[in-house]
């Protein structure tokens, strides 16, 4: 079951990598959230009862509802365009996912780990690297948050591989979470939307030397 | 019980600050977290080792740090309480400055005291926060782009911090270990599993660039400088780079010495090159005296990862020169309010005959770049000259090769810019505004101190570094 789940996770980056409209970010980005709740659930035995609650409450409610909401309002609010306009063409972006992908494999290969089971990490690193790969490759500031969001799914996959042990850290995980995301989106999306209007990379361009 | 009390005052002390709408009373508090300050970093010396509320010691790479920053808190709130006054800035963004000024000097302290490699975490994600308001301070469009991406640079680099604490305690667990203290991770150094541990080193080391100001993620950093007040930028220029060292130091104390150890060396060495030759090309070609300072803050943080991966001689010359760089560099930018006020602007191209617009804050000025430059008698030549010292002494003849000729160029560029500020004819004519000799007064004791501490470091002081230093092999 989990790891029907988490390669249904992997499949999302894909579809991510090649998505035509901001709206389709939007709803990988709830369905990664409903994935995340699910994994959590099946995964996390060793948690008391209280401690879980607020676990799959922060994804369910934090990652596939807030977050997307959130966005979803951004949009609405400062009349973003639909097209997501990368700089690459759709096919480089499936093939250097596949090749993220591919390489997370090979490293997970040469682990022999009874901890960590390898479909977290193959899964973890393939969403870390995808969302850094969103970062650099979109032109909107929404896309990065976007590939921000993607980065903090992939640690929070991290963070429920080794949950069972260290409890704590899952924990801290749900903690980077809400503090970055209403850093991000709560103070800083909605200002910078405000004042820059179509929120465009290239018009963050005053700063150099 | 100390720490708990300054964790209560500094906590009431914020909220003072950020509700507060009196000038007196922002003044009052500002005092009373001094004196909390200074409680702290007295009570700290006179009970080395001793540990408090569990997830704070009071150990000596902690201390040297925090002492640095204490002695440089009362200047910069001096120098905060002049910038927000001349010109009267307006309730509402003093509260908001303040507040967050105390945040962030409270959050570095209790993340160089920290014990615990996710309580570290935890401060450097408040200093991001409170930083971000403080760069935000002018609501300008470029500051909101500054912060933008400080903000968004942080947010990644403290997810990768996160990715490399999970990958070590996944190092940890394999040797029968489920916490995460410094001092479990160097009990366990010889028997880590090497896979997570390098895993986890690059993720963390990578993540905190973006404090320490290093290669892949120094940018956010120089625009932060740039932006923030003077008064800010002093302490982002300084003590906050020194808690991404802490962090990075304490990690690699456990790597040292175990089969990761030259590995860790050499990446740490390779970033530090790549950073010092950026600094370099972008030093030559500056024109904003506010990031030429940030970049020499990334120079010099260049040749402290360089003594880091030394020995012990090297990091003992590495935490000198942390202490005087941070006394001297904050000095600068605590002088730049008068810069800004002579001549009402950033750019080099706009300023000239300094020596005849201020002529006591130019000497200080000139006494500033002497000490920054690493001239003696700056302070700063004698801990570089140690690190040299430790790289020649292990026989790394290219390494310093490059970083004497990268500093060299450095220099030649730091010096062509300052000396057309202080001594060069002005491009258009500047009207002579009246600076209060008093106002550089604090800036020639911070020069002066790091001076002195070049030619007769206190024997407490060097004790201090020379335990730190023994935390690696």
């Amino acid at each position: 079951m989990l790891e029907t789940l988490l390669i249904i996770f992997l499949i999302t980056l894909f579809y991510m990598s090649i998505a035509n409209r901001m709206r389709n970010y939007i709803k990988i980005l709830i369905y990664q959230g409903v994935l995340l709740f699910l994994v959590a659930a099946f995964h996390l035995k060793e948690f008391n009862v209280f401690n879980l609650i607020w676990i799959l409450l922060e994804t369910i409610v934090f990652k596939a509802v807030a977050v997307p909401y959130c966005l979803e309002r951004i949009i609405r609010h400062n009349n973003i365009t639909r097209e997501t306009e990368p700089y690459l063409p759709h096919f480089v972006s499936l093939l250097i996912t596949t090749l993220v992908v591919v390489l997370s494999v090979l490293l997970s290969g040469s682990i022999e780990d009874i901890i960590l089971d390898k479909f977290f990490f193959v899964a973890a690193v393939s969403a870390i690297f995808t969302g850094l790969y969103l970062i650099v490759s979109r032109r909107k500031i929404l896309t990065h948050v976007v590939g921000y969001c993607v980065i903090e799914n992939g640690v929070f996959i991290l963070s429920l591989a080794v949950g069972n042990e260290m409890p704590a850290l899952v924990n801290l995980g749900v903690m980077l979470d809400i503090f970055a995301s209403v850093l991000i989106l709560g103070i800083f999306a909605n200002k910078v939307g405000d004042v820059f209007h179509d929120v465009d990379i290239d018009k963050l361009s005053g700063l150099k030397d | 019980m100390i720490t708990a009390i300054y964790l209560a005052a500094a906590f009431c002390i914020v909220l003072g600050l950020a509700f507060s709408r009196s000038r007196a009373l922002s003044d009052l508090l500002g005092v009373l977290f001094l004196a909390a300050q200074t409680i702290l970093t007295v009570h700290g010396l006179a009970n080395l080792h001793v540990t408090e509320l569990q997830y704070f010691t009071f150990d000596s790479l902690g201390l040297v740090l925090l002492l640095a920053l204490t002695v440089i808190s009362y200047p910069s709130m001096l120098h905060s309480r002049i910038y927000l006054r001349k010109p009267m800035a307006d309730l509402h963004s003093s509260a908001v400055y303040n507040a967050s000024y105390v945040l962030l000097i409270s959050a570095m302290t209790l993340g160089y005291l920290a014990n615990h490699v996710a309580v570290t975490w935890i401060f450097t994600e408040i200093t991001t926060l409170s930083a971000a308001m403080l760069i935000y301070h002018h609501r300008s469009k470029l500051a909101l782009e500054a912060t933008w991406k400080y903000v968004f640079v942080c947010a990644v680099s403290i997810c990768f911090v996160f990715v490399g604490i999970l990958f070590i305690s996944l190092a940890l667990l394999h040797d029968g270990c489920s916490e995460l203290f410094y001092t479990d991770l160097v009990a366990h150094k010889e028997s880590l599993n090497l896979f997570w541990m390098r895993l986890g080193f690059v993720f963390l080391f990578a993540g905190y660039t973006a404090k320490l100001g290093l290669f892949p993620m120094f940018t956010a950093g120089v625009d932060a400088k740039d932006k923030a007040p003077a008064p800010a930028g002093a302490l982002l220029a300084s003590a906050l780079m020194n808690l991404g060292f802490c962090g990075i130091c304490r990690v690699y104390a456990a790597v040292s010495g175990t089969p990761l150890g030259g590995w860790a060396r050499a990446v740490m060495m390779v970033t530090a090159l790549l950073t010092l030759f950026v600094a370099t090309i972008y030093m030559a070609r500056i024109g904003n005296v506010k990031r030429m300072l940030a970049y020499s803050g990334i120079e010099h943080m260049a040749v402290v990862t360089l003594g880091l991966c030394f020995g012990r001689a090297g990091l003992m010359a590495a935490l000198l020169h942390i202490v005087m760089h941070t006394f001297v560099k904050s000095g600068l930018f605590f002088h730049f309010t008068q810069i800004w006020r002579t001549y009402g602007s950033k750019m080099i191209d706009d300023m000239g005959d300094y020596f005849k617009l201020n002529p006591f804050g130019a000497l200080v000025l000139l006494f500033g770049f002497i000490s920054i430059a690493a001239i003696p008698p700056s302070g700063l030549f004698f801990s570089e000259l140690l690190v040299f010292k430790a790289m020649l002494a292990e026989g790394s003849y290219l390494i310093f090769g490059l970083t004497a000729f990268m500093l060299t160029v450095l220099l030649w560029a730091f010096a062509r810019s300052m000396f057309r500020i202080i001594f060069l004819p002005a491009s258009r004519p500047v009207e002579p505004v009246k600076n209060s000799p008093w106002e550089s007064v604090s800036q020639l004791l911070l020069f002066a101190l790091a001076a002195y501490i070049g030619f007769n470091p206190p024997a407490f002081l060097m004790e201090l570094l020379r335990e730190a230093a023994s935390m690696i092999a």
